[in-house]
């Protein structure tokens, strides 16, 4: 319709209103779906070429499937030769990057349509201490928090975490922890990475915010010792608060098989209304909306010298756990339907 | 901070000639102009090849019991205790000659030196396996941290022991400036150990699920670190290692070789049949490294001895240059595939689109 159809058909008596023009359909940014008010990233300038059928090119344009096809091959030689580098705590930045982050990157935008609040307030340079609410039986939002980071941040900073010895002893599980860039959580390896100028991830509940119920979703557990406050007074790295919202609602947990746990030597056996119900099946997520927040730094600079004052490192942890609960109510008011779009 | 300022000791007793490190040692010390006699220690002959070696260095024919008079009455300034076996040798013993070796050896000669009134030097030959193998280890070992647990690899177990008679040593004698050099494996393209036997295998056995980070130290930096300390003075405890990290997975595809994953289980029973056949050695002491590796932290080294071993990497590829035979996937056939590949793609797509064109 023209511009004067348009007029006279939607907004009778309003003239100043101009039809959208094409380009105003707002592009995809976080998620599936469009940030109301916020401007989007930059564009990519390879996007619009994939876009293109292959066989209208012209000759002299570069031809995007031999150039794909060259890259995997080349990636597939380098990993064959070993012709990569890792790093003293395992992680392998070529394999996670065009193996594991693609992937998960389908998970993190289509599946759980995430969106990411406060990026500005991750440091582009240096370290950071990345504190989170864990939940979700397995420890998924760990991965998403790391995706958000690569996607969102203007510096695609990579998140180091920090997970528990029982991660470290299952044969697979520990070596993929590790190529991702996780390393144990203890604070030698905690205070090296910062003074290494790397981002820190780091679930101060542990196994007592995934392994909890559903009835008690979004209920921030105890955060023992305050370990994580200690290695960042110690290097006098900035903390920041990350609230997540999302997470809870994937494998609604309604019952904890404590005796069977027990017996298999894992911390909790999680019963949801499709696991073990459906087995294999009932372990596909469900498509909650996700929400993660990230908290303006706690700086901790100045307070070098009180990293083994118990009091000054129970204040600050308790601190940083207030934020997060805060947060996690924000979310909740902003996300009314947790599978709403 | 380069601290050398004392002279280097005169008389300097080194035990384990009869082993390539020991030897080497030896000549390199007797060639110093500094140091007037170098004695070796070792209760065997060295093998013929070594002669040309150890041409200036006085040999003892014996083991650290019947030595205990001779370092007092030699007037040794410099100990340098090198006769630490890291795996049984069937054919001297085995596991019993080991311990023998290591533990008692070491303590008896400790025990010598501690009479001996001239002594002012202790050089102790250890290895990274002093910080044991535990799921909860830190990714990085420093010198300060302690095993978690008493390891089950017998070499593990000795090196445990060796550095505590090093600690009582210390409290006996503290005027002794006593240096703990923590070895990681040696490699170079030459050396013979269990691990370059095992490297050099075309087919290699790996712990399934498991990817260990190893560190290498090349032979000739380990020498050069083992010479600074005898002939300057840096007391203290060091990790002696190439910086970075390889894999095992990645150190076998560098080696163009091929691996098997095997259970653990699978891997441990295996090992102990090879090892009671005769052939192979791999022990608890390597599958451990294997499940957990080993990453130590150099910078103490570096800043103290004012030397940088060549990385990990570095020393590696030194050991596939020494053992190019026996690789299949070596990374020149697979650059040629690849091109092949793309090459065959490229082909296969030009003709379909021609064939469309002309429809």
């Amino acid at each position: 319709m023209s511009q004067e159809e348009y007029r006279r058909a939607t907004l009778p008596g309003h003239v100043d209103f101009e039809l959208p023009a094409e380009e105003a359909v707002p592009r995809k940014i976080n998620g599936n779906h469009p940030l109301n008010g916020r401007t989007p990233r930059t564009p990519q300038p390879e996007e619009p070429e994939t876009e293109q059928p292959e066989t209208e090119q012209p000759a002299d344009v570069v031809d995007i499937w031999d150039q794909r096809v060259a890259k995997g091959l080349a990636f597939l030689r380098r990993r064959l030769t070993g012709a990569y580098e890792v790093d003293d705590f395992g992680f392998d930045p070529d394999l996670a990057d065009s193996v594991f982050l693609p992937m998960l990157k389908r998970l993190y935008k289509d599946w759980f349509r995430t969106e990411v609040l406060g990026i500005e307030h991750v440091p582009a340079t240096g370290g950071g201490l990345l504190v989170g609410n864990h939940s979700g039986v397995l420890a998924l939002d760990a991965v998403m928090l790391s995706v958000a980071l690569r996607d969102q941040h203007p510096e695609e900073r990579h998140l180091r975490l920090l997970g528990a010895d029982l991660v470290f002893r299952v044969p697979v599980m520990s070596e993929l922890a590790r190529k991702v860039g996780a390393t144990v959580a203890c604070n030698p390896d905690a205070e090296r990475l910062m003074r290494n100028d790397e981002l820190v991830g780091v679930f101060p509940e542990g196994f007592k915010g995934t392994g909890k119920l559903y009835a008690d979703r979004y209920k921030l557990q105890r955060f023992g010792r305050g370990g994580f406050v200690s290695a960042a007074l110690r290097t006098g790295t900035p903390i920041i608060p990350v609230g997540i919202v999302g997470a809870e609602e994937i494998y609604p947990m309604i019952a904890d098989l404590k005796p069977l746990a027990r017996l298999l030597g894992v911390p909790y056996f999680p019963v949801t209304p499709f696991f073990p119900a459906l087995g294999p099946l009932g372990l596909v997520p469900l498509p909650s909306k996700w929400m993660i927040q990230f908290c303006p730094p706690i700086p901790t600079a100045h307070l070098t010298e009180y990293a083994d004052d118990p009091m000054v490192v129970y204040n600050l942890a308790d601190q940083v756990r207030e934020t997060i609960q805060a947060t996690l109510h924000d979310l909740l008011a902003k996300r009314p339907d947790p599978f709403g779009l | 901070m380069v601290t050398s300022v004392s002279k280097p000791p005169r008389v300097v007793v080194v035990t384990g000639v009869s082993r390539f490190l020991g030897a080497r040692v030896a000549s390199r010390l007797a060639a110093h102009p500094g140091v007037e006699r170098v004695i070796g220690l070792d209760p065997r002959d060295p093998p013929t090849a070594f002669s040309g070696l150890l041409g200036d260095v006085e040999l003892v024919k014996a083991d650290a019991r019947a030595a205990s008079g001779a370092i007092a009455d030699l007037g040794a300034e410099a100990v340098v205790h090198l006769s630490v076996a890291s795996a049984p040798d069937p054919d001297s013993g085995g596991r019993a000659a080991m311990k023998e070796q290591n533990v008692i050896g070491t303590m008896q000669l400790l025990a010598a030196a501690q009479a001996a009134p001239q002594l002012r030097k202790l050089v102790v030959r250890s290895s990274t396996a002093a910080y044991g193998a535990s799921f909860k280890d830190p990714a990085v070992f420093t010198e300060e941290t302690e095993p978690r647990a008493v390891p089950r690899g017998s070499f593990a177990r000795d090196i445990l022991d060796i550095e505590g008679y090093v600690r009582g040593f210390r409290r006996r004698r503290p005027e002794v400036g006593a240096t703990v050099l923590r070895f990681a494996p040696f490699i170079s393209a030459s050396a013979e150990t269990t691990l370059t036997r095992y490297f050099a295998q075309p087919v290699v056995p790996t712990v399934w699920g498991r990817d260990a980070r190893l560190q290498f130290v090349h032979v000739d930096d380990a020498l050069e670190i083992l010479h600074r300390a005898v002939v300057e003075d840096h007391p203290g405890t060091f990790n002696v290692a190439g910086a970075g990290v390889l894999v095992l997975s990645q150190a076998v595809r560098r080696a163009g070789r091929i691996s098997i994953a095997l259970p653990e289980g699978a891997l441990s029973s295996l090992a102990s049949v090879a090892r009671n056949v005769g052939i192979g050695q791999i022990g608890l002491d390597q599958i451990d490294w294997f499940v957990h590796g080993r990453v130590v932290d150099t910078s103490r080294l570096t800043a103290e001895f004012g030397f940088t071993p060549r990385t990990t990497a570095e020393a590696f590829e030194d050991f596939i240059a020494g053992h190019a035979n026996g690789a299949s996937l070596t990374a020149g056939r697979l650059d040629a595939a690849e091109r092949a590949i793309l090459e065959g793609i490229r082909a296969v797509r030009a003709s379909a689109a021609a064939a469309g064109g002309s429809d």
